[in-house]
């Protein structure tokens, strides 16, 4: 049966009706038009479907969306601010750290929320970190690269 | 490259290799104009130009379509802008940012100007598809033409109006200039008002590779921008208005039919449209839930049919069911003597070797979206043959190839996964029955189940040393997976060399470097056992067997950045090489592996990279890099599991692909021979990786691995 829901996306504030077992994937994709968040897998598998919900990153294709209601969702449209892309954004722009780009969105924002908990992670903690996101063209060595310009990027920003 | 062989046999799974059709050519230039306003068109003709074709007759050609001897176009509109098409499609290789350079490099305009039409049957060329490494080879030249024919078309445009010669005025940056007035006119304002439409003249020399100024330079994907802030829209993102969700009911087992179905509580359902035509039940909704809860309310009695081999017992039945000697005797190339050269040898070995069926699993599963409308059939799908898919689509809905518009978004990878058209024909006729728009996108189970994969294979092969380390004699048989890469490029006078092909078990299709992967695995680990055999450097065995200077500069470029002759600093470790050529491009790999109780970790990879004159350099990294890594999971756990008909492994969960801490360090040498025409090298740079894992996992235990994957704790 469908249920109101109401979130927060991008920092708007959305409401729809919805069976509450929807993954939020299909919510984003299919309600709301927001196309960059990936379905690879429907499976949790793959992090193609890679959204922050209050900051943390989450499989959005295994998410139901009861689990996301009145919580703080971040979609890749959601990081350029005013025409800036975010740092991540940008380093994987520079690093050119995609071929075929379906699992870029993913990788982008699993490495948002990395950097949030660890500003300067190691390349052994990227790799762990984003351990659940698949490439499938083979541009892993790129991603690290990007990810630690990010990094060096966002530090210099701050200082 | 063994000359003697001739012409290569064309495999088995190449099947998109045959030639289409040829119709006779009209050029409807009026019709080409209203699609793309006035300019300055060029048409490249596929086979030979003839001149009368280009004063034939027109205008019956239907605008847009175009006729199939033309391989390529471009036009330069009043405004400047040039825009290319192409049958080629873009599936993460970077074809659309290499292309827009040739093209801007040989207009002389710049790179940002340049717009590829890509994969629309019905605004770009015919092309057989996107496979084989072709486009670097084959449509780079085509668009060079093209656009220095259109160049030269502009510079007698400028040199009329000046009434100067045309050779004394110079072409750059979207401008004719005469150097001795100083006077300057744009490509734009020389193309204003006009509709000229030129054939491509016969071959003139396009730009030398040592002349490049776009092409060459490690550019910067085209779309990258869309792609980091997720505005790129791949086939699956595709919403048109009143867009209905498809669901297909799949059968329990590979080759079962549908023996009965009542759909009769899905097709009262309110907004659901339902198909059962042959095998095929579908459903459309406006949800994908909704086409699922339809699915669920059919009642279908499937007849199964498994064959009874499972993935534990293929290679025996590979080696069983092969075809007869005589239908082989096609695909056996000999020469010298196999059975002499055995009885000349010091030494002799034979071994086997074995490759498990894989899956490609791009990460956008299968998807299109269709719309029936105006008694037209209109299909986006991630496709690298959209002129196939468009046959196939007509073919399945019984109307005319003139009635269906296969469109490529740029797709989210195939690895020649992605040669045929299911999901497009599922949502098409789902579509014609909706009214509606329909979009299916295969589940990742879909996915790797009902896809096709990289055919099992088993190799044998026998061969003989003299004293001196050097080959006496060469026999391969490759049962089943086909003979891309068969041929070996050492030195040896005597060889026999067979493919023995056998009945489908799986279906099965092409895969990136299609069986060269299994063929350097076989003929490249027998190289190391050889060496190792009679106590020569892997390098040195190799050198002392090979006369092809192209391969032998990539062995030693890899050797010397690997840092050859390696030397073991600690407990299970291993070193080694492996090496070959395909399709023009040349490969060679060095390995270190770490292997500690019974696990083995690949510390780092090496490969030298030949493809002749680079055309992107940045893009080009990233293919050898990807290459390597997809390389590995072969060579590591890739394997699909089956039986009784059924995958065991269709899941990421149970299928396991590299990630992030399966990486070496990976480094690419890439050889630039500016002196060579440039090939394709999407595919060769997977070739050696798995043997040089398996035959550095040999130099760190003693323990040799002849399949793959390697069947180790990794």
């Amino acid at each position: 049966m469908a249920t109101s829901f109401k979130f927060t996306v991008n920092g708007q504030t959305r409401s729809i009706q919805s069976d509450p077992e929807t993954p939020l994937l299909t919510v984003l994709r299919d309600a709301l038009g927001l196309t960059g968040s990936k379905y690879g897998c429907g499976e949790g598998q793959c992090g193609a479907c890679t959204v922050l919900l209050d900051g943390a990153a989450r499989r959005s294709c295994v998410l139901p969306i009861r689990a996301a209601a009145g919580k703080s969702i971040t979609t890749i449209e959601g990081l350029e601010q005013s025409g800036r892309l975010h740092p991540v954004q940008q380093a994987f722009l520079e690093a050119e750290a995609f071929q075929c780009a379906y699992c870029t969105s993913g990788m982008i924002m699993s490495s948002v929320a990395l950097l949030k908990q660890s500003p300067n992670p190691t390349p052994a903690e990227i790799a762990q970190a984003l351990q659940g996101n698949i490439c499938r063209c083979g541009t892993q060595p790129r991603i690290v690269e990007a990810v630690q310009r990010a990094a060096k990027a966002t530090r210099e920003q701050r200082s | 490259m063994n000359q003697s062989f001739g012409k290569l046999n064309v495999e088995p799974e190449r099947y998109e290799f045959r030639s289409p059709p040829l119709h006779q050519f009209e050029l409807a230039r009026r019709d080409f104009f209203k699609i793309l306003g006035s300019g300055i068109a060029i048409f490249a003709m596929a086979g030979s130009t003839d001149a009368k074709q280009e004063t034939a007759p027109g205008p019956h050609i239907q605008p847009p379509q175009l006729p199939k001897e033309i391989a390529s176009w471009l036009h330069v509109g009043d405004d400047g802008t040039v825009t290319a098409f192409t049958g080629k499609v873009e599936v993460g290789q970077n074809a659309r940012t290499s292309l827009t350079q040739s093209v801007a490099d040989e207009l002389r305009v710049p790179f940002a100007s340049v717009r590829m039409v890509m994969g629309d049957t019905e605004l770009t060329p015919f092309d057989m598809g996107t496979f084989g490494s072709r486009t670097t080879p084959t449509m780079v030249p085509q668009l060079r033409r093209v656009s220095e024919a259109a160049r030269n078309l502009l510079l007698e445009a400028a040199a009329t109006q000046w009434n100067v010669p045309a050779a004394s005025l110079k072409a750059a940056d979207a401008k004719i200039t005469d150097p001795v007035s100083g006077k300057s006119v744009s490509y734009a304002e020389l193309a204003r008002g006009k509709t000229l439409a030129r054939l491509l003249p016969e071959a003139d020399p396009i730009t030398p590779p040592s002349q490049w100024t776009v092409a060459g330079q490690p550019l910067a994907k085209v779309n990258a921008r869309e792609v980091v802030t997720g505005k790129h829209q791949y086939t699956t993102d595709l919403r048109p208005d009143d867009l209905l969700y498809a669901k297909v009911l799949r059968p329990p087992s590979f080759g079962a039919t549908l023996a009965s179905c009542d759909s009769k509580a899905a097709v009262a359902m309110a907004g659901v449209t339902v198909v059962v035509d042959g095998n095929f039940v579908g459903a459309a909704a406006d949800s994908e839930a909704r086409a699922e809860q339809a699915l669920a309310a059919i009642h279908a009695e499937w007849k199964e049919s498994p064959q009874k081999v499972s993935d534990s017992d293929i290679f025996a039945y590979l080696k069983q069911n092969a075809s007869s000697d005589s239908d082989a005797r096609r695909e056996k190339q000999e020469k010298g003597s196999v059975s002499r050269g055995l009885a000349d040898a010091a030494s002799k070995l034979e071994t086997s070797y074995t490759v498990a069926y894989i899956a490609h699993a791009p990460l956008e599963p299968r998807a299109a979206v269709a719309e029936w409308s105006d008694n037209k059939m209109t299909v986006w799908t991630g496709t690298q043959r959209p002129f196939a898919v468009r046959t196939e689509v007509a073919n399945a809905l019984h109307i005319a190839e003139s009635s269906v518009r296969v469109i490529v978004p740029d797709t989210g990878s195939a690895y020649g996964g992605k040669h045929t058209g299911d999901a497009a024909v599922e949502a098409a006729r789902l579509a014609k029955a909706a009214h509606h728009p329909v979009k299916l996108v295969w589940t990742r189970e879909e996915e790797f189940t009902w896809a096709y994969f990289r055919p099992a294979g088993l190799i044998e092969v026998k061969s003989g040393l003299d004293a001196g380390g050097k080959l006496t004699a060469w026999e391969f048989h490759n049962y089943h997976s086909g003979s891309s890469g068969i041929e070996t490029p050492y030195d040896v006078a005597n060889q026999l060399i067979q493919y023995h092909s056998v009945p489908l078990v799986l279906r099965c299709g092409s895969y990136r470097g299609l069986a060269a992967t299994a063929n350097h695995f076989a003929r490249e680990t027998h190289m190391d056992e050889l060496a190792r055999g009679v106590n020569l450097d892997p390098l040195e065995f190799r050198l002392r067997n090979l006369s092809d200077p192209r391969l032998r500069a990539v062995l030693q470029a890899a050797a010397k950045s690997f840092g050859w002759p390696p030397k073991k600093s600690r407990e299970g470790q291993g070193f080694s090489i492996a090496a070959g050529n395909e399709k023009g491009s040349y490969v060679a790999t060095c390995a270190e592996v770490l292997s500690k109780s019974n696990k083995l970790q690949v510390v780092r990879l090496v490969t030298a990279f030949e493809c002749g004159a680079i055309v992107n350099p940045n893009g080009l990294r990233n293919q050898v890099v990807g290459a390597n890594i997809q390389g590995l999971g072969g060579a590591l756990f890739e394997s699909i599991q089956f039986e009784n008909g059924r995958l065991k492994n269709p899941h990421f969960a149970t299928y396991r692909v590299p990630r992030f801490r399966d990486l070496p360090q990976i480094e690419a040498v890439l050889l630039n021979r500016k002196d060579i025409p440039s090939a394709g090298a999407g595919e060769t740079p997977i070739m050696a990786v798995a043997p040089a894992v398996g035959n550095a996992l040999y130099d760190a235990t003693g323990m040799r691995r002849r399949t793959m994957p390697l069947g180790m704790d990794v």
